[in-house]
Parts: C-alpha cells; sequence; structure tokens
C-alpha cells in the first residue's frame, strides 16, 4: 500500500465527508424527512445530484423536475465510470461497489495517481471511494439531526446555505472566462424563466445553454 | 407513493444506472468530442442556475432578501479562498442574524 496516496485519500474523504453536514442541514430545509435525507446519502450518493433534487423539490419543483436536474448532474459520473473501468477490471458485485463509489473525489484522487503505477490508482480509487462514503453518510445524518433541532431554516441562515453551498460547488470550475460567463448567463436565464414556467424548469433549461456554448469548439 | 419519496428513488436509480453504464461500456462508444464538452459545461450552467433561483426567487417570484446578503458574503470567502465549510456557515451566519434583525 502506497503511504502518499493512502495520506491523500483519507484527507479528501474526511473534508469531502464535512460537506455531509451541509446536504443533511438543507434537504430537511427543503421538507424531506431524515430517512430520506440519509437514503439519498446512502443511494443517489453523488453531492450536486443530492444538492440538486433537494433545491429543486425544496423550491416547489415537481419530482420529474428534482430527478432530471439531478440526473443531468449525474451524467459525469458514468464518464468516470467509462474512465475507470479499464483501470480496476472488476466484474460482478465489485463493479456494482465501484460504480457506486464513482464520483469527482475517487475519481480524481485515482487519476491523480497515475504516476505512481495502476495500483496506486487503484488504491486511491477505492480508499477515496470508501472514505467518502463512510463520512459522508456519517455527517448527512449528523446535519440532518441538527437541522431538524433548530426548527425555521430561515431562523438559521439555513436558507442562504443552500444557495451558497452550490455557489461552492461551481466555483472550482469557473477555471476560465468563458465558464464564468456560462455560469452568469445560466444564472441570468434562471432568474428570467421563473416567474414564467414552473420552479425546477428554469434550472433544467440552462443545460440547453450548455449546449450552445459547448456546440463549437473553442480556439 | 408521494413526490418526495418518487424524487429520492428516482435520483437514486438513475443515479446508480448512470454510474454503471459507464462502468459497462467500452470507451470507445462515448468519444463523441462535442458531446464531452458539453457534458463538463453542465454542471457549470445548472450549480450556477440553482445559485440564482435559491437567491433570488421564492415561490416562482423575484425576491430580494437576508439570502442574497448571506450569498454575497460566501462569494466574499470563496474569492478569499476561504474553506468550504467556511463559505457556506459564513453565508448562514449573515443570513440569520439579519433575518433576525
Amino acid at each position: 500500500m502506497n503511504r502518499a496516496t493512502a495520506t491523500q485519500s483519507l484527507s479528501v474523504s474526511f473534508t469531502v465527508g464535512l460537506y455531509g453536514t451541509a446536504f443533511g442541514a438543507a434537504s430537511i430545509a427543503a421538507g424531506f424527512s431524515i430517512l430520506q435525507t440519509c437514503l439519498l446519502s446512502l443511494l443517489t450518493f453523488s453531492g450536486a445530484s443530492q444538492f440538486a433534487v433537494v433545491g429543486v423539490m425544496g423550491a416547489g419543483g415537481s419530482a420529474i423536475s428534482g430527478i432530471a436536474t439531478a440526473s443531468l448532474l449525474g451524467i459525469r459520473n458514468g464518464l468516470y465510470g467509462l474512465r475507470m473501468a479499464p483501470i480496476l477490471k472488476v466484474r460482478g458485485l465489485k463493479r456494482v461497489v465501484a460504480a457506486q463509489v464513482t464520483i469527482d473525489e475517487s475519481t480524481g484522487v485515482a487519476i491523480g495517481q497515475e504516476d505512481l503505477g495502476i495500483d496506486a490508482m487503484k488504491q486511491g480509487f477505492w480508499l477515496t471511494g470508501f472514505g467518502v462514503y463512510i463520512f459522508w453518510n456519517i455527517f448527512t445524518l449528523m446535519g440532518a439531526l441538527g437541522a431538524q433541532a433548530m426548527g425555521n431554516p430561515s431562523a438559521w441562515g439555513l436558507d442562504a446555505a443552500v444557495p451558497a453551498a452550490f455557489l461552492g460547488l461551481v466555483w472550482p470550475r469557473l477555471t476560465g472566462k468563458f465558464e464564468r460567463v456560462l455560469a452568469a448567463s445560466s444564472i441570468l436565464l434562471a432568474i428570467a424563466l421563473s416567474p414564467i414556467i414552473s420552479a425546477g424548469l428554469p434550472i433544467i433549461a440552462t443545460a440547453l445553454l450548455a449546449a450552445a456554448f459547448g456546440w463549437k469548439e473553442r480556439t | 407513493m408521494n413526490a418526495l419519496w418518487l424524487g429520492v428513488l428516482g435520483t437514486s436509480v438513475i443515479a446508480f444506472l448512470l454510474k454503471f453504464t459507464g462502468h459497462s461500456i467500452p470507451e470507445k462508444y462515448v468519444s463523441n468530442p462535442r458531446a464531452l464538452r458539453i457534458n463538463t459545461l453542465i454542471p457549470i450552467a445548472l450549480l450556477s442556475a440553482l445559485v440564482g433561483v435559491q437567491t433570488l426567487t421564492e415561490k416562482g417570484k423575484w425576491v430580494i432578501d437576508q439570502r442574497l446578503a448571506g450569498v454575497a458574503v460566501a462569494l466574499i470567502a470563496l474569492s478569499l479562498k476561504a474553506p468550504y465549510f467556511v463559505v457556506v456557515a459564513s453565508a448562514a451566519v449573515t443570513s440569520a442574524v439579519l433575518y433576525r434583525l
């Protein structure tokens, strides 16, 4: 076992797992029960998708809008799976487990170990995948219990914590002017559409904006 | 089954299927550069839209309230490279203080 890889996996797992608190609280504030909140972390296990479904449905969106938004955000996990499959080479139940823990962080750490060889990549994937899974679920429960005890979400600032959580998720992706223009346009489009079409749809509509921005190759 | 349960289970099933499909199909079938480009942009669009809608609207109406101040503080925290937890907590504290005034 590579020590550097193990250290990195653990520190990523704990830091990311801690965000589970924010999700647990946001989910309760959006009207989901503690059981539903914990099941989202156990079963969906993809932070952005989880925040999206509780965000959309908490704002009055339909289940379909919530599921669609969450699923659009989940497509990237499929692409991570494509990337990881030839490295992990697992079948059967092991593949099911590998798929469940295929997220930003497990893939990111695995790819980060490329210089250390394929064994370190595998190790990084599994350690980070399981590590985030454990911490994310523990902290989700803690956040949910905390928010339940608080009562009125606005009195504790949870109404602002949710958009701030989204902001924190999108921030590292805004690597250049092109990405920032897309982000600003998406905010404007979604706000402009909000009084016109039912909750959730303005969010999904911005996926078309992403398609338009990505249609042509940038030189 | 009510809407919330449908949301929880529907999201979970599709999330898993997307992950599992990625692990099960050969990489060569998914190499369209345009699709890959758009896929990296989709999270930026959706997450930004969620920031906007959750900050400035309520039940389909435009609303300016304590949330905007909270998110503005979060933005400052991010630009100062604060850790995620500080970003979220600073927004919550700002919003809560203004709400209780």
